[in-house]
């Protein structure tokens, strides 16, 4: 690990309503610029992991400190904050079905406040990363899977956040399509940014030959 | 502070766009919304046009003092003079019992009856007009006028001005009773339409949540579509109003007449409609606030 770390986690156990300990005791570190994908069988805790630090959950106890804020006992008002530094991709993409691939796009630069000449300029150049400028005004409905989450991707970097989280982003891809989504994370990573990616899909990333982290009911490997 | 203009200004437009896109089930939340407001709105038009009344008699609230037979035009005299000189007195007139034999010949169509009586049998009175309908003050008087000589009797007039005036009052406790539970079941009806409105669009507010959404950010929407029910709402509700008082008007009318008075229900004024407006309006922004804060309670 060449930075400091951006993402660190100290001493961090979560355990859901009902006992279900989901993580235990995980220590680790990400560097700004980092690539690292966090594998593991299904229930080993990755997704959780995700939500540790985009704060979609709070930790039951520990440290999760992303950017230098303890994300753990960060209060409701800041989270959009720290939202807007992070792209998340999702397993089902949570796109808007009743607006455009565009209007799915140029969604996070409205919340910010952007004016809508920058905002246009900058979603078609999202779009056009992930390979899909011409497709602007179709409905989402009407893209392929692979498509649906390129367009999750292009949503997710428009604000240019510094750290990329995706979860399980190649699920329900073929391999083809599933290696051309991981190429698409491993150039945005080329260009500065902190990709993080929660996987069990190993041949789509042997190629990358990133940094892995393995959980395993609930502790790292 | 421009971004937040815009996103004021792009709220507005959306919201205005549903409600459009929906145009059956946006008529039926005003119909419901109107309906409920104006049901203290109409007692409030009614109590309003009450206390008018009510205060066009208490001006005219007196004292009647009848004179014994053998007055004569120096006792008279006396007792006016000493009349004017109380404070709160604002009137003194005498009316002869020919006078007052004629103007009841006239009033009551008495003309053939009267005219066989043989003699007079009404007495001289001198009627004293207050200024303003205070209790306390025809008490006094009344007390005073008692106890002059050649006075045999004596009549508060006021008094069931102050009947009037009690249930008045009555009616506006009633009036602010009822006032407080339909604002209630504005605020409750506003919620639920608000609360089906978030379910149509609870992938939205997720999204948005998750990609940096502030809270106020997601209520904007939602407060000018709750705002905008309750406008629309008030304005059925005058318009309600304005229809009832216009049928009630030709009764009234005919009633009126019967008493001699050019009396009719009179409709709110601009500044009152527009005050009752915003209070609607407020409503409905308020039964949307909570509607959408007990739902993001529910979100992260």
């Amino acid at each position: 690990m060449a930075n400091a770390p951006i993402i660190s986690f100290s001493e961090v156990s979560k355990r859901y309503p009902g006992g279900y300990e989901a993580l235990s005791g995980i220590n680790f570190g990400v560097g700004a610029g980092e690539l690292v994908f966090v594998t593991g069988h299904s229930g080993a805790g990755k997704s959780t992991l995700l939500k540790l630090v985009a704060a979609i959950e709070r930790a039951s106890t520990g440290t999760v400190l992303v950017g230098g804020q303890n994300v753990s006992a960060m209060r409701r008002a800041a989270k959009p904050f720290l939202r807007r530094n992070l792209g998340l991709v999702f397993q089902d993409h949570k796109l808007l079905y009743d607006r455009s691939v565009f209007d799915n796009v140029v969604l996070p630069l409205q919340v910010i406040g952007q004016s809508m000449k920058e905002a246009s300029r900058r979603a078609r150049a999202a779009l056009d990363k992930v390979g899909l400028l011409a497709r602007e005004k179709a409905n989402p409905l009407s893209l392929s899977g692979g498509e649906q989450q390129r367009l999750c991707i292009a949503r997710a970097v428009v604000n240019r956040p510094s750290i990329l989280l995706a979860d399980e982003p190649t699920a329900s891809l073929d391999q083809e399509t599933a290696a051309s989504v991981m190429e698409i994370f491993r150039s945005f990573n080329q260009v500065g940014v902190t990709v993080v990616v929660a996987t069990h899909d190993l041949a789509a990333i042997a190629q990358l030959q990133p940094r892995l982290m393995t959980l395993s009911k609930g502790r790292l490997a | 502070m421009n971004a937040w203009l815009r996103h004021h200004f792009q709220s507005s437009l959306r919201t205005l766009g549903r409600l459009l896109s929906t145009p059956v089930g946006t008529a039926l939340n005003v119909v419901v919304i109107g309906v409920a407001l104006a049901l203290p709105l109409g007692a409030y038009v009614l109590l309003v046009n009450l206390q008018t009344l009510g205060a066009g008699f208490a001006a005219q609230a007196q004292v009647s003092l009848f004179l014994d037979r053998i007055a004569a035009s120096d006792d008279v005299r006396s007792i006016e003079d000493r009349l004017r000189r109380e404070p709160g007195v604002k009137q003194v007139r005498f009316v002869p019992r020919a006078t007052a034999l004629k103007d009841l010949a006239r009033s009551a169509n008495l003309a053939e009856v009267i005219g066989a009586l043989r003699e007079n049998p009404l007495p001289d009175a001198i009627i004293v007009t207050l200024d303003g309908n205070d209790a306390a003050l025809a008490e006094r008087v009344s007390q005073m006028a008692r106890g002059f000589a050649k006075v045999t009797h004596v009549q508060t007039d006021s008094d069931w001005t102050r009947r009037l005036d009690a249930l008045i009052r009555l009616g506006r406790t009633g009036l602010a009773l009822l006032g407080v539970l339909l604002s209630l079941a504005l605020i409750a009806v506003t919620f639920n339409t608000i609360r089906l409105q978030i379910v149509t669009q609870r992938d939205e507010i997720e999204v948005s949540r998750l990609i940096g959404a502030t809270d106020s950010y997601i209520h904007r929407p939602f407060l000018y579509l709750g705002g905008l029910l309750g406008v629309l709402g008030g304005l059925v509700a005058l318009g309600l109003v304005f229809a009832g008082l216009l049928f009630m008007n030709r009764d009234v009318a005919t009633l009126a007449t019967l008493y001699g008075s050019q009396f009719r229900l009179e409709a709110l004024g601009a500044l009152d409609c527009l005050a009752f407006l915003l209070f609607s309006g407020l409503l409905g922004w308020l039964g949307s606030y909570l509607s959408v804060s007990v739902h993001l309670q529910t979100v992260d």
